[in-house]
Formats: structure tokens, C-alpha cells, sequence
């Protein structure tokens, strides 16, 4: 397993965090995630343009760069640490692996390329109002009518749902149960019968929606019936996708912290002087790079295949999920009053953390997921 | 003469031992033959023992004297810190007289630094080193000292000045052991084992010229002896293990190995055995219960990502890129590892826990852990220590405002032990 970056890799880290730093200062955050979007479409192709991120791993032949998850997880990393508003995760993540996994050459042809030069938005519906993550929690179903599909059912918790052009949807058969059943369908954002409601959400910069399919006409993606193992293997990627970015956070989160503590002054002293302060901050670095080790670790095994994946993925997130919150939770207490401010920055990361934390399941949930698929 | 290579290494190693590795000479025969080819320790010096090659050609010297099943000279214990602060700052009468015994293991060293009133403070020494005509004279008392009761010469050091700064006032003597002016007595944990020793000083004799360097320098010395130690213990250390060929040179060196790892063989126990964990949860059924399932993950996960934290240091090393933070967070990791195996261990064993030795699982592996786990947060640097180093030198932080660095070391408050 490689456990370093390549030059490559740290050039083009460089360059993005360069990017993001001009483009999506907090400042440009806070704006964008007070909008009912969360985005700007102008704004956000012309960001995603400069450097086609949401082409990184999506593969020549569709359209994209063809680079791995390795580099899809450094652009992640990179938006966790600048709290990025913008449809990213979404469609570069959760959409194109669901197609990339399931979609048959043909689908994959007429899907992709739109997402890789950015004219389409993506999302993926799978969870519904029990916030379940597995495809036995699906209760949405997909009749057969014809060529097409209609769906009946509401899904939730659905990033950017509200805004997606196209919609990778997770339903199943009538009367089927558990994992067998489930197919995959696109939908258009403005089908007929779609109401999509814009959740009001803790964390303004993670856009989440309400879908109600009212028999909503749908194509099938992939097999119909096939869908229970491409949805766990995009659950693996997305969950590896999402420790990365919060890594980013976390890291950047620890960072800002300290460089406050260097500059408060209290007590005839800097504070960042005081033993306490000084053993948190050693702690705080010891909890992000432990989880940075354990999101690098579970890229670099995606790329290079490791059949212990699915537990990876869980340990991976389980590890980010208490590391950012806590790197959060000192990061307000270093700040003193301060950090409890809107004005101050803090708070949309310590909400990012939140917001991850549970978001495709909470570290107890991934904790128990990783034990019953160890294998190692 | 040309660069050499891993070829050209390769073939004259292996052109030695062809020429000269004879398993029926004596241990300390042998090794006299190999500590003069330099191929012992062919990184160090040319003119002391070695053959001046880069350290990465350590690994196919040793490969070669593997395939051969040739014996090497001697690595293990306290004598490897001995030789390299030696070698480092001795002069030519001490690598003279100390190197080669060290290489050929018929001297074995000890390190008398901690006392009982300085563990953390390490520089607030206060055995006392005091001029007496042509001779030092040592008194005080040191402990936690590994194999002082075996060992001929000892590090020591010990304070020579005390109207100057504590760091400032230090001295560092290569002193021998076995003379009447010291005392060593074993030194009982709470796990049962005795490691260690405690050692006394009763007007013990140094010569002068077995004092390195300065009176003064004693501190720097020192650094040199711990950043070797700290080097050692790393987590990548391999233990010693003798060969199990037949012959007599090969059972000699069984016998010195066994002799010099005996202090360290609860030392798996101190890291928490996270190793166990599933096999005994199996066993016991534990592994059904959730809450216990959730402390598994969280032992897996930490050791884990603990062992990805370092593959990434070393990574960067091998690329001969600067090491991140990553690198100096293995210690401080490594007891929060071990304190939750404990945690573990405990709830997997339930009742049987209360319970030691043979009345307890794994004739008393389990038990062992339990009582041993508390060292590793202590031993080799506390966690305290290592977050001051975190901190202090990986994230800059400022240094706690001292109150003893400043002022004669006499006037500095500290600790009353007993002499």
C-alpha cells in the first residue's frame, strides 16, 4: 500500500488550495450559503472549470480525467478545509460513483460527460425520513410502465437535492425486502411529480432536501433488481470521500486554533505559553493525523483494491467523525467568547463537523459496521 | 576507488565470511576477528571498527551474515547507547578501551541518569560529582536502571557545579561499576517484575580523564545518549533473537541474548497485547456484546491508524523528505493504545480479571497487561513530556516560563531524598 503522495499529487493540491483560498475565502462562504442554492451556478462552473474537478475520476472515455480516488479525496480534503459551498460532494461523489458503478457503457456515455465539464448537477437519493444508509431501508418503489418506470415514495436527507439537475434515484420492486429488489433510475430535477423541499439545515454550507416522487416518471440505471451491490460499493467510496474532506476540516480547524492561541494574550502572557493549552493542541494534532492516516489509507486501498474495503470505509469514517468534532469542540474552547460569535469563523466548521458526523451514519453505527466486516 | 554499491557490498561481505566466518571459534574469538575486518559495523568509522559506509548498506551485510549463519558482533541492551555517544564525543583513549569489548560483548553497559527526585527533570540532577585530588568522587543515588546489576560500566550523569545554571553544571563519566562505592539493588514494579535496579553511590572513584568531554558539557552528552534511545524505541525495533543453529558459538550467543532481554520480556504486556483482543473476545463470547464490540472498534481503529501514522513518517524518510507532524507522534499514541487494550482486556476478561498467575487466563498474560499498561505512559518520556515536545517543537508553541534555568543550580527548590 503507498503511504505518500506523489509529487504530482502535492503540486496539484497546491494549486487547488491556491484556487480555493481566491475563490472561496469564508467570506464568499457565508454568502453563498445563505442563498437558498448553496450555490451559484456562473460561479461554481467557472471554479470548477479551472482545474475540472468534477472530472478527476471520472474516466477518459466519459468525458473526465481519468485519476483515481486518491485525487478525488485530495480535492475533498482541500473543500473540507475551506468549507466549500458548492455541489461537489453530490455530484462528483455520491451521482458519478452510483453511474460509475452501475450504469451500463451506454449510460455511463450519455451521463457523464455533462458532469465532468460541470453543465450538469448531481445527486443521489438513497435515504429516506429513518436516515438509513443501507439499501434495506428503502421503502420508494419503482413500477414498471411500458419502456419507462414510475416512482412512488419520498426520500430525504437528499445533498443538494433541491438544485439537482439529474437525480440517481434507489428504489425497489413492490413487495420486495431487504437487499433484493433494489434498482437504480435517473430522474430530471424538473420531472413531472417531483416536489423537492429545501430543508432548513444546522449546517447552512451542506444543502439538504425533502423528494416526494408522485409516480414520477424514471429511466432504470443499470440492471433492474442489481442494484444492492454498486450501492454498497458507492457507499464505501462515498464514506471514504466524505473522511477526507473532514479531515481537511479538521486539519484546517486545528490550524486556526492554534494560531489564535499564539496571538491571545492574557494573564501578561500569550496563552498558547499555558501547559493546558499546549497539551489539548499536541492532542488535537494526535486525533487529526490518526484520522488523516486512517482517510489516506482507505483511498490508496480503493485504488489499489483491497477485498476489506467496506470495513476500511467504516473505520475510516468512524475515526473522522470523532476526531473532527472533537478538534471543533477545543477549537471553540481555545477561542474562548470569541469562538462562540456568528462573526467568528469557528462555527461553520464546528457545524461541518456536526453535520458530518452524522451524515451516512455516526461513528457508534460505522464502529459496529467495521467490526462485522473485519477482516484483517 | 569507485562508489560502492549494493553489489559491490554485496560480494565483498560475502567474500569475508567465506574467507573467515568459522563457527567453532569462540564467541568473543569471532567477534575480535570481525570488529577488526569492520564488517561488525561497517557505518561506522574506518580507524574505529567499521568501514565508513552509509548506513543503508547495513541491510545487506546482515542479509549476508543470515544466509551464512555467521554470528554478528554484539547489538543488543544498553551498550548500542554506550558506543554511539562513545563514538560521538569520546576521545581516542576511551573508543581505545571501550569499543571493541562493547563489539565483542564482554563488557556490558548501563545508563544512570533518572534519579528519584529528577524523572521528567532529567537535567535537575543531584548525584554529586566532586574533585577530590586525582580523582572524581561520585555520590548520590540513580534508579530505573536496566541491568545495573550485570553491567560493568555505567553512563553516568552526575552534577559537578553547582553555582552555575542547572543545565550548565553537568558532567558525563564512563564509570566502572565494579568497585566497592556502588551498590546496586533490584528495584520491585507493581507488576512484580524487577527491570530495573536502584543504584547507590558511596564515594565511588572516577579517573578524570573517564569524564567526557567537559564539566559543563555533561548535558549535551547526554542528548546525544537519549536521541539514540528515543531512536531505538521507536516502534521498529526488532528484538534481539539469538540463532537457533546448533554449535557452540551459537549457544553462547543464545545465552547473551537471553541474559540481556530478560528485563524486557513483560514489555508486549506494557503495549496492551491489542494482538489478543479478537481471539479472546471470541472465546469468551464477548465479541456478541455491543458495548463491548464498540470498545473493540475503538482499539482497532487507534492501533491501526497508529501503524498508518508511522508507515507515513517512514514513507516520507525513504523519499528523504522532511517528516511531517506524523513522526513525532508515535510515543504519546502508542500509550493511549495501551490503555485501551487494557480497557479491553477488562471487559472481554470480566470476573477472571480479578484473578493473577496461573489462576488467571493465559496463565496471567492477561493479568500481566493490566498491571503493566501504566508504564507505558510513563516509561521513556511521559505523555506530559511528549506533548510538551508536540507542542514546543512541532507547533511551536512557546515554552513554559521557567524558574530554575536562571539561577545558580544550588539556589533552585527541589526534591529531599534520602542518602
Amino acid at each position: 500500500m503507498r503511504f505518500s503522495f506523489t509529487p504530482e499529487q502535492e503540486e496539484f493540491r497546491t494549486s487547488l488550495r491556491r484556487l480555493l483560498d481566491a475563490r472561496q475565502p469564508t467570506k464568499e462562504v457565508r454568502r453563498l450559503m445563505a442563498t437558498e442554492a448553496g450555490f451559484e451556478r456562473e460561479g461554481w462552473q467557472k471554479l470548477n472549470g479551472e482545474l475540472g474537478l468534477t472530472a478527476i475520476h471520472i474516466p477518459e472515455a466519459y468525458g473526465g480525467h481519468g485519476f483515481g480516488v486518491s485525487e478525488l479525496a485530495i480535492v475533498l480534503e482541500e473543500m473540507g478545509r475551506n468549507v466549500v459551498c458548492a455541489p461537489y460532494f453530490s455530484t462528483a461523489v455520491l451521482a458519478t460513483t452510483a453511474i460509475l458503478n452501475a450504469g451500463t457503457e451506454a449510460e455511463k456515455k450519455a451521463l457523464l460527460p455533462g458532469i465532468a465539464d460541470g453543465s450538469v448537477t448531481a445527486t443521489l437519493a438513497f435515504s429516506e425520513a429513518s436516515g438509513r444508509i443501507d439499501g434495506a431501508g428503502v421503502a420508494t418503489t419503482a413500477t414498471k410502465s411500458g419502456k419507462s418506470w414510475r416512482l412512488r415514495g419520498t426520500k430525504s436527507f437528499v445533498l443538494d437535492g433541491h438544485t439537482a439537475d439529474l437525480i440517481v434515484v434507489l428504489a425497489r420492486r413492490p413487495g420486495s425486502k431487504g437487499e433484493t429488489g433494489l434498482s437504480f433510475f435517473t430522474v430530471a430535477g424538473n420531472a413531472k411529480g417531483l416536489e423537492r423541499k429545501r430543508l432548513k439545515t444546522m449546517d447552512e454550507t451542506r444543502k439538504l432536501a425533502r423528494l416526494t416522487f408522485k409516480n414520477v416518471e424514471a429511466k432504470l440505471l443499470g440492471k433492474a433488481g442489481g442494484a444492492s451491490a454498486p450501492f454498497a460499493k458507492t457507499m464505501s467510496q462515498v464514506l471514504v470521500c466524505l473522511a477526507n474532506e473532514m479531515v481537511g476540516g479538521a486539519d484546517r480547524l486545528r490550524q486556526d486554533a492554534l494560531d489564535y492561541t499564539k496571538m491571545r494574550m492574557q494573564f501578561g502572557r500569550s496563552i498558547a505559553s499555558f501547559q493546558t493549552t499546549k497539551h489539548k493542541a499536541a492532542d488535537m494534532l494526535v486525533d487529526v493525523e490518526l484520522a488523516k492516516s486512517a482517510a489516506y489509507y482507505a483511498a490508496a486501498a480503493l485504488d489499489e483494491g483491497d477485498d476489506d474495503l467496506p470495513a476500511l470505509a467504516s473505520l475510516a469514517k468512524a475515526a473522522a467523525s470523532e476526531a473532527y468534532l472533537q478538534t471543533a469542540i477545543h477549537a471553540v474552547q481555545m477561542h474562548g467568547g470569541i469562538g462562540f460569535t456568528w462573526d467568528n469563523d469557528t462555527h461553520l466548521w464546528f457545524k461541518r463537523a456536526k453535520s458530518s458526523e452524522i451524515l451516512f451514519g455516526d461513528a457508534n453505527q460505522h464502529r459496529e459496521l467495521m467490526l462485522r466486516h473485519w477482516k484483517h | 576507488m569507485s562508489e560502492p554499491t549494493e553489489q559491490s557490498v554485496r560480494s565483498e561481505v560475502r567474500a569475508w565470511l567465506k574467507e573467515n566466518w568459522n563457527p567453532k571459534l569462540g564467541l568473543v574469538e569471532w567477534r575480535t576477528k570481525l570488529a577488526h575486518s569492520g564488517w561488525g559495523v561497517p557505518h561506522w568509522p574506518k580507524q574505529w571498527y567499521g568501514r565508513d559506509l552509509p548506513v543503508k548498506f547495513n541491510a545487506i551485510v546482515d542479509e549476508e551474515f543470515h544466509k551464512t549463519g555467521a554470528v554478528g558482533v554484539a547489538k543488543a541492551g544498553i551498550r548500542t547507547l554506550a558506543a554511539a555517544t562513545i563514538l560521538a564525543h569520546g576521545t581516542d583513549l576511551h573508543k581505545e578501551k571501550f569499543l571493541l569489548r562493547i563489539l565483542t560483548g564482554e563488557d556490558t553497559w548501563c545508563q544512570l541518569f533518572s534519579e528519584p527526585g529528577s524523572g521528567s527533570d532529567m537535567a535537575g540532577a543531584v548525584t554529586r560529582a566532586d574533585r577530590q585530588g586525582n580523582k572524581w568522587v561520585i555520590n548520590g543515588q540513580k534508579v530505573w536502571t536496566t541491568s545495573a546489576h550485570k553491567a560493568h560500566w555505567g553512563l553516568l550523569l552526575a552534577r559537578a557545579n553547582w553555582d552555575v545554571a542547572k543545565h550548565k553544571g553537568l558532567a558525563y563519566f564512563l564509570l566502572d561499576m565494579k568497585q566497592p562505592g556502588v551498590q546496586v539493588h533490584p528495584l520491585k514494579q507493581m507488576n512484580g517484575h524487577a527491570s530495573f535496579n536502584q543504584v547507590f553511590f558511596t564515594d565511588a572513584m572516577v579517573e578524570p580523564e573517564m569524564m567526557i568531554s567537559d564539566v559543563g558539557d555533561g548535558w549535551s552528552v547526554a542528548t546525544t545518549t537519549l536521541m539514540h534511545e528515543r531512536r531505538g524505541a521507536d516502534g521498529t525495533r526488532t528484538w534481539a533473537t539469538g540463532s537457533k543453529r546448533k554449535g557452540r558459538i551459537y549457544e553462547e550467543e543464545r545465552a547473551e541474548v537471553a541474559t540481556t532481554m530478560e528485563p524486557y520480556k513483560w514489555y508486549p504486556q506494557r503495549a496492551g497485547r491489542v494482538d489478543l483482543v479478537l481471539e479472546r473476545a471470541r472465546e469468551t463470547g464477548k465479541i456478541d456484546d455491543p458495548v463491548v464490540r464498540q470498545e473493540i472498534a475503538k482499539l482497532l481503529i487507534m492501533s491501526k491508524a497508529s501503524e498508518w501514522t508511522a508507515r507515513r513518517a517512514r514513507a516520507a524518510q525513504e523519499q528523504g523528505r522532511p517528516q511531517g507532524p506524523e513522526g513525532s507522534l508515535g510515543k504519546l499514541v502508542s500509550s493511549h493504545v495501551a490503555r485501551q487494550a487494557a480497557r479491553v482486556h477488562t471487559y472481554i476478561t470480566g470476573a477472571d480479571a480479578l484473578l493473577s498467575g496461573e489462576d488467571s487466563p493465559m496463565n496471567g498474560v492477561i493479568a500481566e497487561i493490566l498491571v503493566s499498561v501504566p508504564a507505558s505512559s510513563i516509561a521513556g518520556g511521559t505523555d506530559e513530556i511528549q506533548r510538551n515536545i508536540i507542542s514546543e517543537r512541532v507547533l511551536k508553541m512557546p515554552r513554559e516560563t521557567s524558574v530554575d534555568t536562571d539561577k545558580p543550580f544550588k539556589d533552585v527548590p527541589r526534591n529531599i531524598t534520602a542518602s
